[in-house]
């Protein structure tokens, strides 16, 4: 006969993690609850239509070289195709990114999580490892993918010794728009308990500081002042990691302020709205 | 000073929000066992557990939790605290059991053991057979329980209860104030009750520290604080008083007069019956030549303690 399991309370007898990994428990558990749903799955796997597109390019220029001259196979290329993914990274940013503290903050999680031997800055980095994964995973992980296709089907690594900046650039490309769409949509998600809220000032960011460069283009005739739009500065500094002269009259030195400007205010945001507690003034 | 009977200790701290003060310079030692927080609404009750969290920094003074500097430490305290905050709180889109083990994890349990830990405690709270339903569709009774076990999870050696049975209907109440009971007094888990509800700390607690407009107007066990053991009565008698006080005083009874007509009579010990009491109250006001025109039982309750500690007696 089997002993009456008992459902008292016992005290832990087993080992504790020590602080410090709590950010890796807060970002599988958010890569999983995404994976888990369908639409979101397919979304994902929609994205790689673009890498695929790209990998018969690739295959018809190297087995049909005179193809090359519709399609070349050359760094610009991966450039076009890194700043393709912009528009996926938009729609990821804001499906997978604008819930993640704004319904922490609705449900009140947040002083669950911090009652936990866990740093704001945990919770902040487990957050962004969430969107930054999956941003990632749209963006340079085809672009290093597309890199090996090339390799792969040309037998050889000439492109890729003839260009060594592609692959860095490739990274830098990628990692610039990933981290620039992650923080600022992670400060947009602290301010609301809203994530619908969040996606609509995500968008209206995104939109109104296009729409403000295009009022501004027509009025003053000049492209100097495309440093107004996010997606412009991205574009330029793009331009410069890839070697290419700027699209636009902006120094691309103030594109580069302006994101990492961006990114600054998206911290202190954090660093103001993630507390345990908010007190009312 | 901090011993090793103590769990918490507060040396003047004081917190303030902005220009309105919350702890004015408090200084207490909290012992192991079951301590009651108790204290009107804005008292400052949550105010202190917070802080003790570390969510909020004092602006003066020094707080210490199991012999541990809160504000060098604050972690280590975390991970030897549960926290069951006032307000609902969960994590959106979980049911019970991934919750109840994903906050393990958080707390520093391996994923295999949380998982273990959350099934055993969600059954320990009463949630056992709701645990695979979604966290959004449980009633608030079951919320207060979840909130419960998510404090409980990593078996914590000091448990913050924040109104614990806040919205709770009678039945679920008094089974949350058991569940607080049996982890006080049976698993050896130390807690801090803080609570508006003098029924609640009175039925879990050991000890009690009062909590009015930031600061601790009185602690101590709960005994004590109630005074010594006897009956209290209340009795108005016409005649001449002096010869009934002696009377009274010669019997080993003490007397006090009150604002009112009424003066409250204490007769020591527990031996006897409240009836026997009266009756010699009686007997005495009868060899004192006074009429006795009011006698009734007066035990000193929590709430008494409470309205002499914040002043609303």
């Amino acid at each position: 006969m089997s002993p009456i399991h008992d459902q008292s309370y016992r005290r832990y007898q087993g080992t504790r993690q020590p602080p410090g990994r709590g950010w890796a428990v807060i970002a599988w558990a958010g890569i999983r609850n995404l994976l888990a749903r369908k639409a979101f799955l397919a979304f994902i796997l929609f994205a790689w239509i673009p890498f695929i597109v790209r990998t018969v390019q690739i295959y018809v220029v190297t087995m049909y070289p005179q193809a090359g001259n519709l399609a070349p196979i050359n760094a610009k290329m991966f450039q076009d195709f890194v700043e393709q993914q912009g528009s996926i990274v938009f729609f990821i940013t804001i499906w997978a990114g604008a819930g993640l503290i704004a319904s922490d903050r609705r449900a009140n999680a947040l002083q669950i999580y911090l009652s936990k031997p866990l740093l704001r800055l945990e919770y902040i980095g487990g957050k962004l490892t969430i969107l930054i994964a999956f941003l990632l995973e749209v963006t340079l992980l085809p672009a290093l993918l597309l890199i090996c296709m090339q390799i792969a089907f040309s037998g050889s690594f000439a492109f890729i010794s003839n260009n060594l900046y592609v692959i860095p650039a490739v990274i830098l490309a990628s990692l610039l728009r990933v981290i620039v769409a992650a923080f600022t949509m992670l400060a947009l998600s602290s301010l609301s308990k809203s994530s619908r809220y969040v996606a609509v000032l995500y968008t209206g960011a995104i939109f109104f500081t296009e729409a403000v460069y295009g009022f501004l283009l027509v009025v003053t005739g000049s492209s100097r002042v495309a440093w107004v739009s996010v997606s412009r500065n991205m574009d330029q500094v793009t331009d410069l990691i890839f070697r290419h002269a700027p699209r636009y009259e902006t120094p691309t030195i103030v594109s580069v302020l302006v994101l990492i400007g961006l990114v600054i205010v998206s911290i202190s945001v954090l660093e103001r709205r993630v507390r345990g507690v908010e007190v009312v003034k | 000073m901090p011993d090793a009977s103590s769990v918490i200790v507060l040396d003047r701290v004081s917190v303030a929000y902005g220009k309105q003060a919350a702890l004015r310079d408090v200084s207490a030692t909290f012992p192991t066992g079951a301590v009651g927080l108790l204290g009107p609404n804005g008292a400052g009750k949550s105010t202190l557990l917070k802080s003790l969290l570390g969510f909020i920094v004092p602006s003066n003074g020094r707080l210490e939790v199991l012999g541990m500097n809160v504000a060098d430490r604050a972690l280590e305290v975390r991970a030897r605290l549960g926290y069951m905050p006032e307000s609902d709180g969960h994590i959106p889109g979980m049911n019970a059991v991934m919750f109840v083990a994903y906050c393990g994890e958080l707390a520093g349990l391996p994923r295999v053991d949380a998982m273990q830990r959350a099934h055993e405690v969600l059954y320990y709270v009463g949630l056992g057979e709701a645990r695979y339903r979604n966290l959004e569709t449980y009633s608030t009774g079951m919320k207060q329980r979840i909130k419960l076990a998510q404090a409980l999870v990593h078996d914590p050696d000091l448990l913050f209860l924040d109104e614990p049975t806040n919205g709770m209907d009678p039945k679920g109440r008094e089974e949350m104030l058991e569940l607080i009971r049996d982890l006080a007094k049976n698993k050896g888990i130390n807690l801090i009750l803080s609570s508006h509800l003098m029924p609640d700390v009175e039925f879990t607690c050991d000890h009690l520290v009062v909590l009015s407009k930031g600061k601790i107007t009185a602690s101590g066990t709960i005994q004590d604080l109630k005074g010594p053991a006897g009956r209290l009565f209340e009795v108005r008698v016409k005649g001449e008083l002096a010869p009934f006080i002696a009377a009274l005083h010669a019997a080993g009874m003490t007397s006090h007069e009150t604002d009112e007509d009424v003066m409250r009579v204490f007769v020591p010990g527990d031996r006897g019956s409240a009836g026997e009491d009266q009756r010699r109250i009686c007997e005495i006001a009868v060899t004192s030549r006074v009429q006795v025109r009011h006698l009734k039982a007066s035990l000193p309750t929590l709430d008494e303690v409470f309205e002499r500690a914040v002043g609303e007696s």
